[in-house]
């Protein structure tokens, strides 16, 4: 493990970051600024009969068509309450463009390199399997999300 | 030859855009010439247009064209090697030539022959020049030609005067009329269309909504111009699939008579059009199959006369359209394929074990002739049995997003099917309304529309056993409700039913909807990842109110609902599940490197575990290697195969832990971060994996782990696949030769032949290419620019790795160079250029008796 861990943080510490922010549930997220390609109010979403339970459906971005996966269910989190609407936050990834349906975005925050930390072994692993790794900021803890592996639906689905 | 054959048209074509090209380069270096008269360089490169003018002129068979060219470059070979000087009434001569030259190309693409005009005089003139002794250049020269035709000097001295001559010469519709696009440029267009369709969809959408004859009539206008543009567009990309087919007959012919059979070839729907970039994937796979029709399929002519068939064996391509997919078949009435043989094969590759092959149904067994490296040829002959060939068939129309499948019958022959999806088309579709959300069924699918109204409107559906029939023209047809089988709320039972008759493949069933909308032109755009695993839908499309809608794949519609029997799907799941086998009920060994914490391999494939220290590990071959029990053991970072670009380990562990992977004779070594431990459980993998190095992921001891593909890590390194001649893996052949189109015949002929091809159109090209890669054997025109190919021999015999790889000259047929002149001059053997069946023969024949050994490429474990 060490290792790994060592290996892991002298990739993602090599400078500060920017990083886009945003809540599922009570957990504090953050994806590099640099993956993400837009930031949306929720959209008309077309559902998608038979897909797995993650997809809420797909959506037009312009011409594009771009499956949108509800966080909520990807972290295996209780839903949303009914009257608040997600926000879609578009991120590039290897194979094509994604949305992310979350609760609230927050700011778009630099941190400090040095605050980084792997994620801790007791997290729940749902989340674990998506997170990179930990920021402490001052106030609280934001979640580095791997959006490559929360939109492949091969990753943590077996659990 | 009068008349060409259809299939030559396109190399006319080709010929007379270079020739057209050629000339007018021709004009102006002429011109330049004649300021410079001793400018070598530029004397060589008329010299070498003229050539090649001439050397194609010769194959088509335009013999006016070939004496005329022919006595011009005699001319110039002179001037070239300074025999002659060159003078005003000399160029006068050579443009001369090009303006005949430009008349008969100008006759040939207008009515594919020469033309009456056979330019006896200009012939003769251009010989008698050549002719006069070189000692005395210029006067006599001028003499003779001027007896010859006092207009002469007059064609030179004077632009004017040759002007209406030049005019009756009709520019060239050929070069005119076509211009080089990029492809780049024609898939954005395609994109900024498909963008305009729906926009122009919800313009139209908004004037159904509003009572205002400007926006009505505008719209219409709209309407009408993006169909058509998009029409033009699509146009532009769509080749006909004869593309591709053309090159066949070509190639059955040759397979025949090598091989001692009767072969004919059918071709049916050789005008289905398809997508470009379509046509360039399944060239090769096209070759391939039928190479390995003629070759596998197709039984020797007394052989089928014994088994009651015709001598003469039948090839058939059949090429058609069908539910927005192109389906391609080619079948034989050959011999089928032996399973029992398939299957002893596979057990002798160590591919199948004999309990496994045991159980293995036909169909299964049929499936292993597309693994990597499987060879049913009894020995390794240029034409086929080199292990490369289903495989490669099946990942080049998987990447295309097609489907291959095989069918065989022992003793009636095999046909091959492959889908082809057609991404990018633009679709007619019919949108229907179920469970409150809009459906598209493409249109190709559909039959007819049913609606059964009044009371009894759900009775006329009847049941047989639980399953829905319904009685269409008295025969019945299955039915089946989409809301079902999408999982949808249906809706409160309507006074009507509404059904559309879909057809997939060759069957027929009814699908009950809850709505009919209208018809529309929709955008086929592809889904997701995360929704690539739906059978049931075949795409998405944008709408004209802007949201999207799925479209639905009828065949999986039908096979999803039961309509239709799915052992087309069993039989496929069978081949994955056969294909992950391995590691179902197996002792695993898990592992972890780079940012996967957990990887497991099937402990039947690993042979050892070892500690190597850091300092034992040598490089050799571009890779790492180790000393390992008196053998060469490559290494392979794990790490790198899975994560390719990721930074090295800063301080590497030492020892380094490897695990040796052992596979027949193979060996293998796979350095890993950790081995964390050995487990034994019962897996099933629940996902499969895109990314490289990974089957897929499964649950093993309670925690996700990822499942190694051991055949691409293996063919990570280098030093095994090459070693021992792996997958994929030809012989390479350079060919070097000034002329594009040359290069293009030759190229044709080695692709065929199953070589691979490298092109060099220059001496430094030459080089480059020779530096690039390790090459087998180098096929070269005489005049290589700039100085000849001579200049390319003495620049292999230079290098120590070059001078043994065996170069083949080829000549055009005139030019007097004989096999034993060639030998002397450095080279291994000459052959005509346009002989390719001589060439093949010749290059087979060096390739594999001079290829030096290091670069011997043919896989072991052929020699059976």
């Amino acid at each position: 493990m060490v290792a790994t861990t060592a290996i892991l943080k002298s990739q993602t510490t090599q400078a500060g970051r920017q990083f886009c922010t945003f809540f599922v549930a009570d957990l504090f997220f953050g994806v590099d600024v640099l993956h993400v390609q837009e930031v949306l109010r929720v959209q008309q979403i077309t559902r998608v009969p038979q897909a797995p339970a993650v997809v809420e459906g797909l959506i037009n971005l312009r011409g594009q068509i771009v499956t949108a996966i509800d966080m909520r269910r990807r972290l295996q989190l209780p839903p949303r309450d009914g009257d608040r609407t997600p926000m879609n936050i578009v991120v590039r990834t290897e194979d094509g463009a994604g949305s992310l349906l979350v609760d609230e975005i927050g700011d778009v925050l630099d941190v400090d390199a040095a605050s980084w930390e792997p994620s801790p072994e007791n997290l729940d692993p749902n989340a674990r399997e998506l997170i990179r790794g930990v920021y402490k900021l001052k106030d609280r803890l934001l979640l580095v999300l791997d959006t490559e592996r929360a939109l492949d639906l091969a990753v943590g689905r077996a659990q | 030859m009068e008349s060409v054959p259809i299939q030559d048209q396109e190399i006319v074509g080709e010929f007379l855009v270079e020739s057209y090209e050629n000339l007018s380069r021709l004009d102006q270096e002429l011109v330049e010439i004649e300021k410079h008269p001793k400018d070598a360089a530029l004397l060589a490169s008329i010299f070498r247009t003229i050539h090649t003018v001439k050397g194609t002129c010769g194959f088509l068979g335009y013999s006016t064209l070939e004496k005329i060219t022919h006595q011009a470059e005699t001319l110039l070979s002179q001037l070239r090697d300074g025999q002659r000087e060159l003078n005003p009434p000399l160029i006068s001569l050579i443009l001369e030539t090009v303006d005949a030259t430009r008349k008969v190309l100008a006759s040939i693409e207008a009515s594919g022959k020469e033309g009456p005009d056979l330019f006896q005089d200009l012939t003769e003139r251009l010989r008698l020049k050549a002719q006069l002794p070189a000692t005395s250049p210029d006067r006599s020269g001028q003499d003779i030609l001027l007896g010859a035709t006092a207009q002469l000097p007059k064609l030179l001295a004077t632009a004017p005067d040759r002007k209406p001559e030049e005019s009756a010469v009709k520019s060239s519709a050929v070069a005119d009329a076509n211009i080089r696009v990029g492809v780049g440029l024609l898939d954005q267009l395609m994109d900024l269309v498909s963008e305009l369709v729906l926009t122009r969809n919800q313009i139209l959408q908004f004037n159904t909504e509003r009572e205002d004859p400007a926006l009505n009539a505008t719209s219409q206008q709209l309407n009408l111009i993006t169909s058509e543009l998009q029409e033009g567009v699509m146009k532009t990309r769509m080749q006909p699939i004869a593309m591709v087919w053309n090159q066949l007959p070509r190639v059955v012919r040759d397979m025949a008579v090598s091989l001692g059979k009767q072969i004919e070839l059918e071709m049916d729907g050789a005008d289905t059009e398809l997508d470009r970039t379509v046509i360039e994937a399944i060239k090769d796979p096209m070759v391939h199959l039928v190479r390995n029709s003629c070759d596998h399929g197709i039984e020797l002519p007394d052989v089928r006369v014994l088994a009651g068939k015709s001598p003469q064996g039948k090839l058939t391509l059949r090429a058609l359209h069908e539910g927005g997919q192109v389906n391609i078949e080619i079948s034989d009435d050959g011999a089928g394929i032996d399973i029992a043989r398939v299957k002893q094969k596979a057990m002798e590759r160590g591919i199948l074990t004999p309990e496994r092959a045991e159980k293995l149904s036909d169909r299964e067994a049929l499936n292993l002739i597309f693994l990597p490296g499987f060879s049913m040829a009894k020995a390794v002959t240029n034409l086929s049995g080199r292990g490369v060939g289903m495989d490669v068939v099946k990942s080049h129309i998987e990447k295309i997003g097609g489907v291959v499948d095989l069918f065989s019958r022992p003793g009636e022959g095999t046909t091959v099917k492959i889908k082809i999806p057609l991404t990018l088309a633009i679709i007619p579709g019919l949108v229907i309304t179920s469970g409150g959300e809009r459906f598209v069924i493409p249109q190709v699918s559909l039959l007819e529309l049913i609606r059964l109204e009044g009371d009894s409107s759900e009775k006329r559906i009847e049941h047989i056993q639980g399953t829905p029939v319904y009685r269409r023209r008295g025969s019945l047809l299955p039915v089946a409700y989409l809301n079902q089988v999408l999982g949808l709320k249906s809706a409160a039972s309507a006074e009507a039913v509404s059904m559309v008759v879909l057809q997939a493949e060759d069957r027929q069933f009814g699908l009950v909807v809850d709505g009919i909308n209208d018809t529309q032109e929709i955008v086929v755009k592809p889904l997701g990842k995360q929704l690539k695993g739906l059978s049931v839908y075949a795409g998405a499309t944008i709408m004209g109110d802007g949201r999207v809608a799925l479209i639905l794949d009828v065949l999986g519609i039908g096979q999803r609902s039961g309509v239709l029997s799915e052992s087309h799907h069993e039989a496929r799941a069978a081949t994955e599940h056969r294909t992950q086998g391995g590691i179902e009920q197996q002792r695993l060994l898990l592992l972890r490197a780079g940012s996967f914490e957990r990887l497991a391999v099937p402990l039947s494939l690993v042979a050892r575990l070892e500690e190597f220290a850091q300092s034992a590990i040598e490089h050799a071959g571009g890779g790492q290697v180790v000393q390992y029990r008196n053998r060469i053991l490559p290494l392979v970072s794990l790490r790198a195969v899975l994560e390719p670009g990721a930074p090295e380990q800063d301080t590497a562990p030492d020892p380094l832990q490897v695990v040796v992977l052992n596979d027949g004779d193979r060996s293998v070594g796979m350095i890993v971060d950790q081995i964390l431990d050995i487990a034994e459980d019962v897996v099933t993998v629940r996902q499969k994996s895109n990314r490289k190095g990974l089957l897929g992921s499964g649950v093993v001891g309670k925690r996700v782990t990822d499942f190694l593909d051991l055949n691409q890590v293996i063919q990570a390194s280098e030093s095994w696949v090459q070693g021992t001649g792996g997958i994929g893996s030809d012989k390479r052949i350079l060919v070097a030769d000034s002329s594009a189109f040359s290069r293009g015949l030759i190229r044709a002929g080695l692709d065929m032949a199953g070589y691979q091809v490298v092109e060099a159109g220059n001496l430094d090209e030459a080089i480059r290419q020779l530096e690039k890669q390790p090459l087998n054997a180098v096929v070269a025109g005489l005049d290589l620019p700039p100085n000849g190919t001579i200049a390319l021999l003495s620049a292999m015999h230079g290098r120590s790795d070059w001078k043994d790889i065996p170069v083949l000259a080829l000549t055009d047929s005139s030019e007097q160079m004989q096999t034993p002149a060639a030998r002397k001059a450095g080279f291994q053997d000459c052959q005509s250029k346009f002989d390719q069946v001589a060439m093949l023969e010749s290059l087979a024949r060096l390739a594999s008796v001079l290829a030096p050994p290091a670069i011997e490429l043919v896989p072991v474990g052929e020699e059976n």
